[in-house]
């Protein structure tokens, strides 16, 4: 599968620098799912997810205590050292709260030359804030005409739906095709994939999912591993899909930001183009910094676990991180109720050994 | 020279009173249900009026938390909290009351139980998470009353969105109490309000004079009523007393400690379980810390509200408040503090429960370094749970930290 090379990315800025340099397209750095980038595509502008590179942390220091996300120093560590300096600017969509007091630090001290906070309403089920969020898009919209001196036509907007729609429904596919056993990728290769089309150039992107998708088929095979399903924030390590793979188990699906909550929810093509966008950042699945019901989910990945014939299930959270942590009681009991075990897998910067992964995940799956 | 003091009985007379109110405002919450009253659960940033308009007791969980943290039962519940699967890392006022809730746990033998929630995220996301596990532990309703931040000004769309949101929580109280709100009730709670918070800023203000009538952890101690009784007469009478009482001392030149050489600005939350002892360790320097960016932060509201069109103020009055703003306009506020009441010194308690309150600390500190030039500390802590708190550590952090005080005067 020659195609998969395309989606490896050993450097994702020196690939971003470099496209950069090449198109002459400005670049914008984000770091959470919530960034409206139809928009930012729809003006020329690149933009590309951050995941924070740095193994070891030091300018960050300085400016956040060590009780902060790895996320967020490692994003900020490869700000202060310089290793994002061919960017353009940063936007921060409104979710934890340290991403928002990142965004200020951000702003005061990465010296890049535009900020944007976009500042979505938390609670997403009341006509109020549907309407914020519309006023919102307009408002960043505008922002970033300004800023970069451009324009951004309807239909320049519709071609953005257009190509994001089909990034998100060919990203599913392939994720649908792991829950059939009719693909030949691995977990960590599906996660270089999704990454992958948060850095690559977005019309590159398409293309390289609809060579990928059919060298990926295949009939469907017979897997006696687990069903595993993983629930939390990003993944930012590839290894762990493998150790999950050789202890027994596969990854049928997920309610990650680097998985499902990135490509359900397609966009409206029969409305206002801003009103569009808004309405799939209302309506899409929520992450546990916003507020839908407090029941919903729950619900949502009970859903998942019964469509995808989930058997178990890994809560893989970054340590620091609230919204995710807040929720973990619940959504247990929630799989408890259903009778699918899970376990908690409290990430830091780096991995713990190897070994000590395996000894866990094994356990885990022999359970199931 | 004011005359050395030790002698005298420099303690506030008015806390007897306090403890008085806050004992009966609990009485009565606690007996809500047999008097027909309804209870809310309100976030200690929410919008509370409303709520007085309509004759519901309104709790808050946050204010539980800090007698949690003095009381020293913070441990015990933060544990209690994590056997339930919460993780260490979370904000401990969210952990013990959490933990409490089942087991009518803390000094109180627990809160009385809501008969729906009302969650303004104006203070941190932490309330929202918080509130979403009590509404499901409780099973009732839950009002989110949602501020966006404010990274530089609040914009139109998010006064728009906010305005909207006042009536969408009148109609649920409506709904939730079975009767009409009174709007003429409202101009009048609004008037308590705003009278309230005027008095309580007047309170603090005292600690302008030199030496300081009241310190901040004075302040710690008596802002639970403009905290949990906003909006009552109780509120304007108590502060009435209280301010008179600090105008008495300063005419009588009793000071909160007794030698008060040197005046610090104390930052974040209180460190609960340790006031007393942080108190005496910098009192032993002779050093006050006059003022908190933490108490005036009932207050800051009043560049907003107005009597005339309270409703209405609410919307910028609820949500351009210290936590809901950036660093910088942060750095700024604190910048006014240190002016305002002529500090020598910036303790910053850095806390590892409240993230919205601690990340961004040592830009502020960088900035008031450059913009004023004087030394700060940074204590690491935890408000409520204990075992992030190393007593000899934060003493030797205390010890250099006067000494450069000292050399600088
Ligand atoms: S991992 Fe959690 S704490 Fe970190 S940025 Fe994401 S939501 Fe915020
Ligand atoms: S201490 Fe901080 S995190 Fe906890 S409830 Fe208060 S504002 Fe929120």
């Amino acid at each position: 599968m020659d195609i998969l090379k395309k989606f490896e990315i050993s450097d994702p800025y020196e690939y971003v620098a470099h496209l950069k340099k090449a198109t002459g397209k400005r670049v914008l750095a984000y770091m959470c799912s919530y960034t409206p980038e139809e928009i930012i595509y729809a003006a020329g502008i690149h933009p590309f997810r951050i995941f924070g590179q740095v193994e070891a942390i030091s300018k960050a220091d300085a400016h956040l205590q060590a009780y902060s996300c790895s996320l967020v120093r490692g994003a900020l560590e490869d700000a202060l050292q310089g290793r994002l300096s061919f960017v353009d600017g940063a936007v921060f969509p409104h979710t934890c709260d340290s991403i928002q007091r990142l965004s200020d630090i951000w702003r005061l001290n990465a010296g890049m030359k535009h900020h944007f906070d976009v500042v979505w309403a938390v609670k997403l089920h009341t006509d109020s804030a549907r309407k914020y969020m519309y006023d919102v898009l307009v408002r960043f919209a505008k922002e970033l005409k300004q800023s970069f001196g451009i324009t951004l036509s309807d239909d320049t907007l519709q071609k953005a739906i257009a190509t994001y729609n089909e990034i998100r429904s060919l990203l599913k596919t392939i994720w649908q095709l792991k829950s059939d056993n009719k693909s030949a990728l691995t977990g960590s290769q599906m996660n270089a994939v999704i990454k992958a089309a948060m850095i690559l150039d977005r019309d590159q992107v398409v293309s390289n999912l609809k060579e990928l998708i059919p060298s990926i088929q295949l009939p469907p095979q017979t897997e006696k591993r687990k069903r595993i399903m993983l629930i939390g924030g990003i993944c930012n390590h590839p290894d762990i899909y493998d150790y999950i793979e050789t202890s027994g188990g596969v990854v049928v699906w997920d309610d990650l930001c680097t998985g499902s909550r990135y490509f359900e929810g397609a966009i409206a093509t029969d409305k206002e183009p801003l009103r569009a966008i808004a309405d799939r950042y209302y309506e899409r699945n929520i992450c546990p910094a916003k507020y839908r019901d407090y029941y919903t989910r729950a619900e949502t990945i009970k859903t998942m676990i019964k469509t995808h014939n989930v058997q178990g299930a890994i809560f893989l959270y970054l340590k620091f991180c609230d919204p995710h942590s807040f929720d973990y009681p619940y959504l247990k009991e929630a799989l408890d109720e259903v009778g699918v075990p899970s376990i908690l897998l409290e990430l830091e910067q780096q991995l713990p050994s190897e070994g000590q992964m395996k000894t866990r995940l094994e356990a885990f799956i022999d359970m199931i | 020279m004011a005359e050395p003091q030790e002698k005298k009985d420099n303690r506030i007379k008015s806390v007897k009173r306090m403890k008085e109110i806050m004992t009966n405002y609990y009485i009565e919450a606690k007996t809500a249900a047999q008097n027909n009253k309804k209870v809310a659960w309100i976030t200690s940033g929410g919008p509370v009026e409303p709520l007085l308009v309509m004759d519901v007791i309104p709790v808050y969980p946050e204010n539980h938390g800090a007698m949690v943290g003095a009381s020293k039962m913070g441990v015990g519940l933060c544990e209690k909290a994590e056997e339930m699967g919460y993780c260490r890392d979370l904000c401990s006022y969210a952990r013990s009351d959490i933990a409490a809730a089942p087991i009518n746990g803390g000094p109180i033998g627990g809160l009385p139980k809501p008969d729906f929630l009302v969650c303004c995220n104006n203070i941190c996301g932490t309330v929202l998470k918080w509130y979403e596990v009590q509404a499901r532990y409780f099973n009732v309703p839950l009002f989110i009353f949602d501020t966006p931040f404010c990274h530089s000004e609040m914009t139109q769309e998010a006064k728009d969105y906010v305005g909207a949101q006042i009536l969408e929580y009148i109609a649920f109280l409506e709904e939730q109490c079975g009767k009409k709100f009174d709007y003429d009730k409202a101009i009048e709670v609004g008037k308590l309000s705003i009278a309230g918070q005027r008095l309580w800023q007047a309170v603090l203000d005292t600690a302008m004079h030199k030496p300081a009538p009241m310190s901040a952890f004075d302040a710690f101690f008596h802002l639970a009523l403009i905290v949990t009784l906003r909006g009552t007469q109780i509120v304007v009478d108590y502060y009435t007393e209280l301010l008179n009482e600090m105008k008495e001392r300063i005419a009588n030149g009793i000071s909160a400690i007794p030698n008060e050489q040197y005046r610090l600005l104390w930052d974040n939350l209180p460190v609960w379980y340790k006031t007393k002892w942080l108190s005496d360790t910098f009192a032993a320097h002779n050093a006050c810390l006059v003022a908190d960016t933490y108490t005036t932060a009932w207050c800051r509201q009043l560049d907003y509200l107005d009597e005339n069109d309270f409703l209405k103020s609410m919307v910028e009055g609820y949500t351009a408040i210290y936590l809901n703003i950036s660093v910088d306009q942060m750095a700024k506020a604190v910048i006014g503090m240190i002016d305002k009441y002529d500090v020598d010194g910036l303790v910053m308690h850095s806390n590892r429960s409240c993230k919205p309150y601690s990340l961004g600390q040592y830009d502020i500190q960088r900035i008031v370094q450059k913009e004023r030039g004087i030394p700060s500390l940074i204590i690491e802590a935890d408000m409520v749970d204990e075992r992030n708190f190393s007593e000899a550590q934060v003493l030797t952090r205390i010890e250099a930290f006067m000494e450069i005080i000292k050399s600088k005067k």
